[in-house]
């Protein structure tokens, strides 16, 4: 067993490096043990595929001649609204923006077709996008209106950075209601019509190093198909919640800042999505390597569906009005077994992120650090953990009397 | 899964200068398709409507469409046809609770989502429940 990511990325170069994915590594260690396997394997590839709505991309998109400050200005793309509060000309684009003229929720439930996610999914396949702004013009940048074709070939520089990705666990959402609800965790059908649930579970990235030993800031990982690096703990980062005896989070927990070159990836791997009645977003595709540096480390990561717990939640009542409440706690390998028991009532389970996906991102990791292209970094900073004291805080609303 | 052979039910309004049984009749020799008349009729403007059943090979059927759209025969689709965007779909199992007859159905050994088209019946739900909007109508 290798002991320090710098021996394991030497025999990566040599070709001799041991690496599995997450799923393969629950077979190996049932057929030889905790402490065999941790000598034999180097490193363990996780991977999730699903909706991550806290994500966007900025852009720089060349000056203009004459110039154009789009900051502070309004700036479109495929008539979908991008944020400018920036410089002249850079841009961002958040995965949930719409279009002005999308009706929303007017016509209930709101299609949501076309979204910032969409927008993204479109330049990252190298289609041509409509950029139209309008600015106010100054001495130095004069120009007051923009409309132009932008390809992402031509940017001088086009980032994805998502806010908050692959959640470390997440809600199982069902609706106790009399009627039909739309959320941002799909139709739920009344009566506990059905179960949706969004996590690769026992290949999901966060799941499989609970307590954050070895992903940390500057960990590089699978990003949309290209590479990309963890920029930070993401939002809503919240360490501090229940944990099973072996140390897996019950709750929704860690998550993660990701960011990487928008030019490497692919559309198959950032999807522009839409969650009828709730908006847009994007369907992200993200793998993290775990370096097997101890024992301890392979044990985590050997962790299967039946042993990672998940909260049912009511989306009609307890999720919108903020209660803590749950209706129960079921395992991802009943999840995955198609049915529940909900308050005595069985319930057909359905999945927003696709495992299948999750393990062909995972597979595609394995082999690029087998062949030798992707070796491990050695994180600058970890990720807060259960020490850091850090919590999940409401808002404390302060009503403005005039 | 690729369809080789479809089996259709349109409906269509023929304008009174058309010869029906000349269109129909060159469905068979020249776009290979076999035809069953379900039902026929002249409305009191004297346009022509017709059931049809086709069947064929997709290709035959699609190039069978084109010529009776050219000729300026008004085309409606009885049976609307729901496919999957193979591309697009992520196999994620969304659409398996929303399905009414269950023509969605979870491989539990690849973990990738089965569509079985021919228990559809084309009620639509799946086609906005889908996430990364897959499921498409077709006529
Ligand atoms: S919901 Fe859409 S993407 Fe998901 S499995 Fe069904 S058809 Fe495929
Ligand atoms: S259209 Fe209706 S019946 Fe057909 S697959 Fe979709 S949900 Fe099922």
């Amino acid at each position: 067993m290798a002991k320090t990511i710098e021996e394991i990325n030497e025999k990566i170069g040599e070709g001799k490096a041991v690496v599995v994915t997450a799923e393969e590594l629950i077979d190996i260690v049932k057929q030889k043990g905790i402490k065999k396997a941790a000598q034999e394997v180097d490193v363990v590839t996780t991977g999730t595929f699903g909706p991550m709505c806290s994500s966007g991309a900025y852009l720089n998109i060349g000056h203009s001649k004459p110039r154009i400050k789009l900051g502070g200005g309004r700036t479109y793309l495929n008539d979908v609204l991008a944020y400018t509060g920036f410089a002249a000309i850079d841009i961002l684009i958040g995965a949930n923006a719409l279009p002005d003229d999308d009706p929303r929720n007017r016509i209930y439930p709101g299609e949501f077709n076309y979204g910032g996610g969409h927008v993204i999914e479109e330049l990252v396949a190298g289609k041509d996008v409509r950029l139209v702004a309008t600015a106010y013009g100054t001495d130095c940048y004069p120009r007051k209106r923009l409309e132009t074709w932008i390809n992402i070939q031509d940017l001088n520089e086009a980032v994805l950075f998502n806010l908050r990705n692959a959640y470390q666990n997440y809600n199982v959402a069902v609706n106790p209601s009399d009627k039909t609800i739309y959320t941002y965790m799909g139709v739920l059908k009344s009566n506990l019509g059905n179960a949706n649930f969004c996590s690769a579970g026992q290949l999901s990235p966060l799941l499989n190093d609970p307590y954050y030993k070895t992903i940390g800031i500057g960990t590089k990982i699978f990003l949309g198909g290209g590479i990309g690096f963890i920029a930070w703990q993401g939002t809503q980062h919240n360490p501090n919640v229940i944990r099973s005896e072996n140390g897996v989070p019950r709750r929704g927990a860690g998550t993660l800042a990701v960011i990487g070159d928008l030019k490497q990836m692919k559309p198959r791997w950032l999807l522009g999505t839409s969650m009828l009645g709730y908006g847009c977003t994007i369907t992200v595709g993200i793998g993290v390597p775990i370096p097997i540096l101890s024992e301890e480390i392979l044990q985590y990561t050997a962790v299967s569906d039946d042993e990672i717990s998940a909260p049912v939640v009511d989306y009609s009542e307890a999720y919108p009005q903020m209660r803590p409440d749950i209706l129960g706690e079921v395992s991802y390998a009943q999840l995955k077994s198609g049915e529940i028991i909900v308050q005595g009532k069985e319930v057909p389970t359905a999945s927003l992120s696709s495992y299948s996906r999750a393990v062909e991102i995972a597979t595609i990791l394995k082999e690029w650090i087998l062949s030798g292209r992707f070796l491990l970094t050695e994180p600058v900073a970890l990720l807060p953990g259960v020490e850091s004291g850090i919590t999940l805080k409401p808002l404390k609303e302060r009503p403005i009397e005039e | 899964m690729i369809k080789t052979a479809v089996s259709k039910r349109i409906v269509l309004h023929f304008p009174k200068r058309l010869v029906e049984r000349a269109i129909v009749s060159r469905l068979v020799k020249e776009y290979n398709l076999d035809f069953n008349i379900l039902k026929a009729s002249v409305t009191p403007d004297e346009e022509g409507l017709m059931v049809l059943e086709l069947t064929g090979k997709q290709a035959d059927y699609d190039r069978g469409i084109r010529y009776l759209a050219e000729t300026g025969v008004r085309i409606q689709s009885l049976s609307q046809d729901v496919t999957r965007n193979e591309e697009r779909c992520t196999h994620c199992g969304a659409c398996i609770t929303i399905c009414p007859t269950a023509a969605f159905e979870l491989d539990f050994v690849t973990r990738r989502v089965n569509f079985h088209d021919e228990k559809c019946l084309a009620c639509e739900l799946c086609i906005k429940a889908c996430p990364p909007r897959a499921m498409e109508l077709h006529f």
